[in-house]
């Protein structure tokens, strides 16, 4: 087979093979053409962008695509919740500073353990003095007043930061020689990952109040996070325990051969390559993690989610949920679907390195 | 001392014995705490409050249900609806996800395409926004006052859900005409493709199948007219009466939005799965199936399918127990499944402890069910030897 096929014979080869080919290239053709028609026609070619009230979309005569005014009026109230007005401008920092760690964190530079968790602390320090203030005269505002993206990405880096050291632990923990260490490691984590998030998160924000102490129970967002964290721990844990078992045994003899202790084996020899193994997966459990912060909405928390709806909650915008829904699942989408193309870049480029 | 501490076996004993110590003494903590609290409140534990009336009604349920029913009802009712949603969303998210997977790894590159916008769409955005947009979207439509009736007036399509004429007989009779109906289903297949009916004439095999149908239709039919609701006509239409439809089968909006959701958002995992599975069957077998003279569709039916099933089992046991632990999102819409009904009762009676863990034992035990009944399946059909191999 020749290496350059001709245009014509990669469509046909690709398009029109056979008639039932062809049947198939048509069908889906007319249904795309369908569904992009109908998307553009909504959201860009019948759609109203500008004006300052409702009024604009409601008027006789008035395009009836897609009312943009509800984002360009409330897209503050989306992304940063009850944020006071004024202070919004720290949030929008605060994400970037986040933003920014993140795709730090993605080159390989910074593929070391004390390099990542220096970028996270000080990516997290930063962003938590922003959103809190109280010092540098800026105005002090209370985690109850989070909302929005920026309390989403909270949640979501606090679960990653807590939950990644907790895996690795357990993972240890789960791999231990001891019966009474793994066996009930074991357990928990089996227990754990049969349970919903859900279920977790509304164990934390209910129930811990009722069993412990004072003193132990701190805010409910806190538990919350906690509770994220152990969940995400559980699924880490056994991600990184795959990774273990990849790393061939000979590692591990050769570096007790040299003498190594349990520490320094764990953390010159083992980690990096456990890390390495996989990668692709704890990327993925990022993703999946990412997606699921926005369930504390049945919590009660005004996330994204919420401060979405509060933005057509009034009288007002409630014909334009449409609307405020897709551009929410943009926002996800954009993070989300940036962050798996990641993933699989780097499977790519770890497979071709491993040949 | 300095010398116990470096006697392996005493170290290691000490390390399990303080570990094990620590988990029981948090344990006790907590159940003390809670027992302090529990009597401060004046709430008995134990689970007598099963007998007592809830008080408050669901809003759709497979069993009959009105508030002066008991909260151990509840509870079931609750757990049926998670099954049932689980049950159909997940089925129909793995018709669909093998479909996809198999556009996605097509020669024609428009199934390609169509394939892998559906994948990036709906697996990067998340369940619950998904959710309660397809919520929004069905209660949006027309009103019970407008709905066309279809087929005849026996279908309505509103916004207070879907109403379909179905039959008045009761719970019990209707699920076991149900299962009546998919054994003899299965009984007819296994005639037709079973290795021990190979040997037989096709004459006696129809005949059996017959047999089998005819059967399975008396006893249908009996046990239909044993179940019917005493003074009711047999057929249950739905009417429009006033505002509203009464009568037939209603599928209300909450259930139709979790089931569309979880059906889509799977979907798209499912299709993952499948494509990797249809990118891990070797070349050679596909070619030795053209070589042999199959078409593209026995192809995929008898080589490409199976062998694909086969390589992801393992990742699509995982898949189905993820997938029913998102049922319990229906709390989002306020559809009555079994972590809508523990959280309510929780707030309604107080009796904390009982009822999480009995939410972790539903949990556990349906996932543990379905890893398990899969797993068999896994170990009686997963590839041997050298059949996977290039």
């Amino acid at each position: 087979m020749s290496a350059e096929v001709s245009f014509g014979r990669k469509v046909r080869r690709d398009f029109f093979a056979t008639p039932l080919d062809s049947v198939i290239t048509l069908a889906f053709s007319a249904l795309l053409i369908y569904l992009l028609y109908g998307v553009l026609s909504w959201g860009i070619f019948n759609a109203i962008w500008g004006g300052d009230s409702a009024d604009v979309c409601r008027a006789d005569g008035a395009k009836h695509g897609a009312c943009w005014t509800v984002i360009n009026v409330r897209w503050r109230l989306i992304l940063f919740g009850l944020y006071p007005y004024e202070e919004q401008w720290r949030s929008a920092i605060a994400c970037m500073v986040i933003l920014v760690t993140a795709v730090l964190s993605c080159i390989p530079y910074f593929w070391t353990g004390k390099r990542l968790a220096l970028t996270w602390i000080s990516g997290f320090a930063a962003f938590y003095l922003l959103m809190k203030g109280g010092i540098l005269g800026l105005p002090l505002v209370v985690e109850r007043d989070w909302g929005g993206l920026s309390l989403t990405v909270f949640i979501f880096s606090s679960v990653a930061m807590i939950g990644m050291p907790m895996s690795i632990v357990i993972a240890l923990m789960r791999r231990s020689k001891l019966p009474l260490i793994a066996r009930p490691t074991a357990f928990l984590i089996d227990v754990t990952r049969s349970l919903p998030l859900l279920s977790i998160m509304f164990t934390a924000a209910v129930v811990i109040p009722f069993v412990l102490p004072q003193w132990l129970q701190g805010d409910k967002l806190y538990r919350i996070i906690i509770g994220f964290a152990i969940f995400f721990a559980a699924y880490q844990a056994e991600i990184i325990r795959g990774g273990f078992q990849a790393v061939p045994s000979g590692q591990e003899e050769a570096s007790a051969a040299l003498g190594l202790n349990y520490w320094q084996n764990l953390w010159y020899i083992m980690l990096p390559q456990v890390f390495r193994a996989a990668l692709p997966p704890t990327i993925n459990q990022f993703v999946i993690t990412f997606k699921e912060t926005s369930l504390v909405v049945l919590i009660g928390f005004f996330e994204v989610l919420a401060s979405g709806a509060a933005a057509f909650g009034t009288a007002e915008w409630k014909f334009a949920y449409k609307e405020v829904y897709v551009f929410v699942g943009l926002i996800f989408f954009v993070f989300v679907l940036s962050l798996s193309r990641y993933g699989a870049y780097l499977e790519r480029r770890l497979s071709v390195e491993q040949r | 001392m300095y010398g116990l501490l470096n006697n392996q076996k005493i170290r290691n004993n000490a390390i399990q014995i303080i570990f094990v110590s620590m988990i029981v003494a948090v344990l006790l903590v907590s159940f003390l705490t809670a027992k302090a609290n529990l009597d401060a409140q004046g709430i008995t534990s134990g689970f007598g409050f099963f007998e007592r009336a809830t008080g408050w009604d669901v809003s759709f349920s497979l069993l009959e249900f009105k508030p002066s029913d008991s909260y151990l009802r509840v509870l079931i009712v609750g757990f049926l609806n998670s099954l049932f949603v689980g049950a159909i969303a997940l089925s129909l998210a793995t018709v669909f996800g093998v479909t996809v997977g198999a556009m996605r790894t097509s020669a024609n590159a428009m199934a390609r395409l169509a394939g892998t916008m559906y994948v990036e769409t709906f697996r990067n955005v998340p369940l619950i926004l998904q959710l309660i947009f397809w919520y929004a979207l069905l209660l949006e439509l027309p009103h019970p006052k407008k709905a066309a009736g279809l087929l005849g007036d026996n279908l309505f399509v509103s916004g207070r859900g879907i109403y379909l004429t179905g039959l008045n007989v009761n719970a019990l009779s209707a699920f076991l005409a149900i299962m009546l109906f998919l054994v003899a289903a299965f009984l007819v297949v296994w005639i037709a493709k079973g290795k021990k009916f190979q040997k037989s004439e096709p004459e006696n095999r129809r005949r059996l199948q017959w047999l089998t149908i005819g059967g399975a239709a008396v006893f249908i039919a009996v046990i239909l007219y044993v179940g019917r609701i005493p003074e009711t006509e047999i057929l249950n239409i739905p009417r429009l009466k006033g505002l509203n439809i009464k009568g037939g089968i209603r599928a209300t909006p909450e259930l139709l939005a979790c089931i569309v959701a979880i059906t889509i958002y799977g979907t798209g995992y499912i299709a993952e799965i499948m494509r990797a599975g249809f990118n891990a069957v070797p070349k050679g077998q596909v070619e030795a199936g053209s070589a042999v003279g199959l078409r593209s569709g026995q192809i995929f039916w008898r080589i490409r399918l199976p062998l694909a099933v086969r390589t992801v089992m393992p990742t699509l046991i995982n898949q189905y127990v993820w997938l029913f632990k998102a049922t319990s999102i229906g709390i989002a819409v306020g559809f009555a499944d079994y972590f809508f009904v523990i959280s309510t009762s929780i707030n309604q009676s107080g009796q904390t402890l009982e009822l999480i863990a009995l939410l972790m034992l539903g949990f556990l035990s349906v996932n543990y069910t379905i890893a398990w009944v899969l797993n068999r399946v896994n170990d009686a059909i997963k590839l041997k030897g050298t059949q996977n191999r290039a």
